[in-house]
């Protein structure tokens, strides 16, 4: 149940709840003569969708009209920047763990390229022994794996890291640069392999066809064991928005290293310090130094409901709080929650499959007593990591800072019902 | 009797077997394990690549290394670089590479400067504007990598290799990094030396 933004009293179902009940008691009670009265046609007393033959369906199936609320936020840009754009997945609508492919996040730094799959081809060169290319036909036939991870941008939550005041603004608002996603493609070992490795190579910098040809230095170690080039998302070919027709895909590093509209793996001996290994994605410390090369994303929770900017419909009553967990060293281990702002703490519930370097959903039974409350989660993964709160995280870095944000995000429900992003 | 037995020995056994069903159904937070991505030995070569051939690679060898490889030939000086900025740079940049709205190129990184009092403000509808690239770059190279590859914004790859080289040294100037009269060219580049560099650690070890 996705708890709505505005407040109206009793639902109206409850009231009609209420009176039916009555009505029943009293005819049991036998106090009501009750001459059998001629049943009302059928057509007058069943709704309009059991009346017709209703309307006709999609080849590419929809969400209902009803839902079209539900969508990707894209960051306000100006028109200079307007090829950097961030879309936000509104994770306070989403259940379970898969982000369908239409809502999953993307940032993008030069727009959407228009690739040409007949044309494309994926080279790989420099430190191999047979320089290869590979078109799209042949690609297709290689063995494929299927991987369920999550993928967040290293700019995630940029406003709690940054803004000294907690902005009001919904999950998705805040958090929406993760999803979750199954992703199939071709394990890089097989490519690279094929093509020969020269003594001393250490690093291969891979390439996008989109306009400003992003680019990023990755270790080869790290891609022979974990990386592949994904080919398909959730069952079907991977989408324009997610790199459409392929991308490198590293499971738990920073979104911006899978590199969209993959196109060149150069294998070399050393980082090329691209743009997006020398200013952003990078971080500077509380002593000033430029921390580079910070692959993986840690271990973070957050509450999917009640989040930011909902309002309970009912003071006091029970409620399920929901929420998402990731690390991307591995899989969650625990999932605490708290409802007086971190005074205590219970044990979530951790619901299955719990998987490495993806979305676990973990839930919460919660009788709200109708007073103040702020709600916490913090996650522990299966090699001991946690997430700090976030005065600890700032301490760790200087104030301009914002990559890498994992501290606990905190939710104040006031006795209106509304939920607001709350520092704590 | 013998018949009442069996079906009470039934009866328990099925409670048995439904109460153990139960107990195995139970646990939610049971990891599941993916299975690893390849096999512990490489597998046979599919061979489906096909070769590719040096003219391609030539044609596509546009990332720049930090010790120079691939910079092309040409060269082109801060006078020319600043004339290259107002024209192509300014409209998105500033007029001195830090009012944005697009990231900001000169500058000390950080909020607060005493030169633009409406930095906090700027950088609230603009997280970009807080990375500065003089302050934070590591190498000089990789400023002609990018411009070269990835600007004017809505023309990528427009500029010729000598105006990248104008403009590297107009942003080097901006940054108070090269003298005003400085002229760039492969050699030159490399003398350049970044404040970012002495400050990086790197959380992947990048030495063998």
């Amino acid at each position: 149940m996705t708890f709505p933004t505005g407040r109206q009293g009793l639902p109206t179902h409850r009231r009609r709840f209420l009176g039916s009940g009555l009505a029943m008691g009293m005819a049991a009670l036998g106090e009501v003569a009750t001459a059998a009265a001629p049943p009302q046609p059928l057509a007058s007393r069943m709704p309009d969708s059991m009346k017709t033959l209703g309307g006709t369906d999609l080849a590419y199936g929809q969400p209902s009209v009803h839902e079209q609320s539900v969508q990707r936020v894209a960051h306000p840009s100006t028109a200079q920047t307007a090829g950097f754009a961030i879309w936000r997945t509104p994770l306070q609508h989403q259940r379970g763990i898969i982000t369908p492919s239409g809502l999953h996040f993307s940032v993008h730094h030069n727009a959407l390229p228009e690739m040409a799959p007949d044309r494309h081809e994926l080279m790989v060169h420099g430190l191999v022994q047979r320089p290869l290319r590979f078109d799209l036909e042949r690609l297709l036939r290689y063995p494929m794996v299927s991987r369920i991870h999550f993928l967040e941008c290293a700019g995630n939550s940029a406003a709690n890291a940054l803004s000294p005041t907690a902005m009001n603004q919904t999950l998705g608002d805040l958090a929406g640069e993760v999803s979750c996603a199954e992703w199939t493609g071709v394990p890089l070992s097989y490519l690279l392999h094929e093509a020969g490795l020269k003594e001393g190579a250490t690093w291969v910098v891979a390439e996008g066809a989109d306009g400003g040809s992003h680019s990023r230095s990755l270790p080869l170690s790290a891609l022979l064991k974990d990386g592949f080039v994904a080919l398909y998302q959730n069952g079907e070919r991977l989408r324009p928005s997610q790199g459409y027709p392929m991308r490198l895909f590293m499971p738990g590093w920073e979104g911006n290293v899978n590199v969209k509209w993959l196109h060149r793996l150069e294998v070399t001996d050393q980082p090329a310090y691209t743009k997006d290994e020398s200013g952003l994605y990078t971080q500077v410390l509380d002593n000033g130094q430029i921390e580079r090369f910070a692959f993986h994303m840690d271990v973070k929770s957050v509450i999917t409901h009640p989040s930011g900017l909902q309002t309970l419909p009912e003071a006091r009553g029970f409620y399920e709080i929901g929420g998402l967990a990731w690390s991307g060293h591995g899989r969650i281990a625990k999932v605490e929650v708290s409802v007086d702002g971190g005074k205590s703490w219970a044990l979530a519930q951790l619901h299955a499959p719990v998987l490495d370097r993806a979305f676990t959903r973990f839930t919460l039974p919660w009788q709200w007593d109708g007073k103040k409350a702020t709600l916490m989660s913090r996650a522990t993964d299966e090699h001991g990591r946690g997430q700090p709160s976030r005065s600890e995280w700032k301490r760790k870095y200087a104030m301009q800072s914002f990559h890498h944000y994992n501290a606990v995000q905190a939710w104040r429900v006031g006795t209106d019902g509304r939920v607001e992003n709350v520092y704590a | 009797m013998r018949k009442r037995f069996v079906l009470r020995f039934g009866q328990l056994l099925l409670w048995g077997l439904l109460l153990a069903a139960a107990v195995q159904a139970q646990p939610l937070t049971a990891p599941d394990r993916q299975p690893a991505v390849q096999p512990i030995t490489p597998p046979p070569s599919m061979g489906l690549g096909l070769p590719l051939p040096q003219a391609q690679i030539d044609r596509f060898s546009i990332t720049i290394f930090p010790d120079g490889r691939n910079l092309p030939p040409g060269q082109g000086s801060v006078a020319q670089g600043a004339r290259l900025y107002q024209a192509q740079c300014a409209a998105c940049h500033g007029d001195t590479g830090i009012e944005g709205p697009a990231a900001r190129l000169a500058g000390s990184d950080g909020f607060f400067g005493w030169s633009d009092p409406l930095r906090v403000l700027r950088i609230r509808s603009n997280p970009l504007l807080v990375v500065s690239v003089g302050a934070r770059w590591p190498y000089a190279t990789t400023l002609f990598d990018y411009v070269r590859r990835a600007m004017p914004h809505h023309a990528p790859k427009s500029l010729t290799d000598e105006a990248v080289y104008a403009l590297t040294a107009y942003l080097l100037h901006l940054n108070d990094l090269v003298p005003s009269t400085a002229v760039m060219n492969r050699e030159a580049l490399l003398r350049v030396s970044m404040p970012g560099l002495a400050k990086t650690v790197s959380a992947w070890p990048t030495q063998p």
